[in-house]
């Protein structure tokens, strides 16, 4: 059987073929102001890939904080049981997901046969989530990959006192006339969400195997941050933004 | 006075509201509170009154969704925090609960 | 009362500043005064000082708050004394407020800005005050109070920048539009548009720059931002509740395009600010300064 998964991301989409629970393809674009569109064309270009059509899927599962408003899917599944779902699915082992993506943070606890037992969510506040790393790599003049990494060679860790990424902005640029390094503001600020996101994850409980899912998972500065907050090593996927994805079309499979 | 200690972000309303009214001093919401979010002291918002009371800890405030997450777990029953228990006289409460929705 | 504002002449256009000032009340002959006394609010963003004589306004200046806070405030007293002959040491008790309150080091006692707000807005808008909503450079509060400006209830926010001066700074910046014409622009729209989604000023700024991008005219957004500006800071006033009569102090105060979409949102009437604003805090402070003397005296 053929399905579909699209996860409808805050800052991207992305879309996934499976057949029979193995995956065919997947594609990942922006996405904008119209929604609808812009799923069919994540979608559209998934399945070129997979050189299929249409047709050929039988069922088309979505998620993301917008899927409320896609009608070609047929299932509906909430990003928590998603994400869920799909690191399960790739990740036995997996008890604990965390999934950070550009506007949410999220932590999940489940259980082996993919029962939710406590979540915990941030979202709507950029201070917890991606775009706190973006706003202040512009800030000091680094692109997103290279504030990532520059964090690794920070030598001493600052904490950065305002919990809101505005605020944290001005503090930055206190820094900077400071002369700190931009490895030392780089770290604070990955520190900062790593801190949000491990109470989080402390919350609902640390299983034995961390997943970290989400596109923020490609960010190296951040994940050590993590590591060391929650005194582990976390399993990163070597995609991590298609679980959610992933998970959709195998709950429309279902 | 009802003096509510938290904030509101994007994410929704925290707050802590202690009534200084009921609040007798006494500190027995210091020790439950397992990351230390309360102090005792003078009533920093009312210059003229005398008698200690409870405040929350000004490091704490801006993080309070995050510090009582563990009080407050999504899938298990909580029937009272334990800062709200501590408090005889019923001077804390909380603006928001964990819930589970999915 | 007479408020003679003085504009300083700006070097370096910054959209997002109000511009500064100080005013002395005529006919106070502060030599025979009994008791002076100072109040200096240490705002994130201005720093004003009110110089009272026997509880009564004589004096006051509003400044910029530079990097450092005591400096800052020591400026904002020598303006504000400035002209009255009057000397620092003239002054026998001073009180410190707002966020940097414990770094004015001429002041016998801080206290917070909750406490002096209301007792400001008491003196300055009379008794039958109940709610003072206070939306400052970095954080919002809002503060019921008795008919003798003790507070009843509080809470102020001081995390998020949305639904602060901060906010409305970002998109002042983002515009290129004067801070103090934001309001009348924003009314300059055909039809009001519906507010801006996120709250969260990222994203705020973002969905800002999005709608620009689709063809929005620039007063439309503005409109949709103080929309969602009003519309936030209302949520907050709801929670502790809201009462008659409504004053607002604060910069946000003098953002029309806030005020007036707040007030229909709440509806409610917000008292016209008569005086500068942003001296309330500061004013709470003087007469906290007075109470503090008196008892002092007594001892
Ligand atoms: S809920 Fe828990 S962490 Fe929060 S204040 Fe109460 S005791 Fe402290
Ligand atoms: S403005 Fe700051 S605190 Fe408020 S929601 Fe955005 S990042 Fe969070």
């Amino acid at each position: 059987m053929i399905t579909a998964g699209i996860d409808m991301g805050s800052a991207t989409i992305k879309a996934v073929i499976l057949k029979d629970g193995k995956v065919l393809a997947q594609n990942i674009i922006d996405t904008g102001r119209e929604k609808e569109k812009l799923a069919k064309e994540a979608l559209d270009g998934a399945l070129k890939k997979a050189k299929l059509s249409l047709s050929d899927v039988e069922h088309i599962g979505v998620t993301g904080v917008g899927y409320k408003i896609i009608p070609f899917a047929d299932k509906q599944v909430t990003v928590v049981g998603a994400d869920a779902k799909g690191a399960l699915y790739l990740f036995p082992s997996v008890r604990t997901v965390i999934d950070i993506g550009a506007e949410e943070g999220r932590a999940i606890k489940c259980t082996p046969d993919g029962r939710i037992v406590d979540f915990a969510i941030n979202e709507k506040c950029a201070a917890g989530a991606g775009s706190f790393t973006e706003s202040m790599s512009r800030a000091i003049e680094l692109s997103v990959q290279e504030f990532a990494k520059v964090s690794l060679e920070s030598t001493q860790s600052i904490p950065l006192n305002a919990q809101c990424a505005v605020f944290a902005e001005s503090e930055v640029v206190g820094l900077i006339h400071a002369k700190t390094s931009k490895a030392d503001i780089a770290r604070a600020v990955h520190d900062g969400i790593s801190a949000r996101i491990s109470a989080m994850a402390r919350t609902v409980g640390l299983g034995k195997d961390v997943l970290l899912i989400g596109g923020m998972a490609r960010n190296v500065g951040l994940v050590a941050s993590l590591n060391k907050d929650l005194e582990l090593e976390v399993m990163i996927p070597k995609e991590p933004e298609f679980i959610g994805a992933i998970g959709a079309a195998l709950s429309a499979a279902e | 006075m009802l003096a509510n200690y938290g904030y509101k972000d994007g994410s929704g309303e925290y707050f802590i509201t202690i009534d200084t009214e009921k609040c007798n001093g006494c500190g027995a919401c210091i020790e439950p509170c397992p990351e230390h979010c309360f102090q005792i002291g003078s009533d920093e918002n009312d210059p003229l009154r005398d008698e200690p009371v409870a405040a929350v800890v000004p490091g704490q405030r801006q993080k309070l969704k995050y510090l009582c997450m563990p009080c407050k777990p999504a899938g298990r029953a909580v029937n009272k925090l334990p800062c709200e228990e501590a408090c005889t006289p019923g001077a804390i409460s909380h603006s928001w609960y964990h819930v589970l929705q999915r | 009362m007479t408020t003679g504002t003085e504009k300083r002449k700006e070097k370096k256009v910054e959209y997002w500043k109000w511009p500064e000032s100080r005013s002395t009340t005529p006919g106070i002959d502060w030599t025979k005064a009994s008791i002076i006394t100072c109040g200096i609010d240490v705002g994130s963003v201005s720093s004003q000082a009110v110089i009272m004589t026997d509880g009564k306004l004589f004096a006051y200046s509003s400044r910029r708050t530079g990097y450092n806070s005591p400096e800052s405030a020591r400026n904002a007293l020598n303006w504000a004394l400035e002209g009255t002959g009057m000397k620092p040491e003239d002054i026998h008790y001073t009180v410190g407020t707002g966020y940097g309150r414990v770094n004015v080091p001429f002041a016998q006692r801080a206290i917070t800005e909750i406490a002096c707000h209301a007792r400001g807005a008491n003196y300055l808008y009379g008794p039958s005050v109940r709610t003072i909503l206070d939306v400052g450079g970095q954080d919002c509060k809002v503060i019921r109070c008795d008919e003798r400006g003790k507070v009843e209830t509080f809470l102020m926010n001081d995390k998020c920048a949305a639904g602060t001066g901060r906010g409305m700074e970002i998109i002042a910046d983002l515009l290129s539009v004067p801070v103090q014409d934001i309001g009348r622009l924003s009314f300059e729209v055909d039809e009001e548009p519906p507010p801006v989604s996120s709250t969260c000023t990222i994203f705020a700024k973002a969905e800002a720059t999005g709608l620009l991008e689709s063809g929005w005219p620039l007063n439309r957004v503005l409109a949709a931002y103080c929309r969602a500006m009003a519309h936030r800071i209302g949520e907050l006033i709801l929670r502790a509740g809201v009462a008659k009569d409504f004053a607002m102090t604060g910069g946000m105060a003098k953002n029309e395009g806030v005020v007036k979409r707040l007030a229909k949102e709440l509806n409610i009437d917000i008292l016209p600010p008569s005086f500068d604003t942003q001296i309330a805090g500061a004013v709470g402070a003087a007469l906290f300064a007075k109470v503090l003397a008196e008892k002092e005296q007594k001892k």
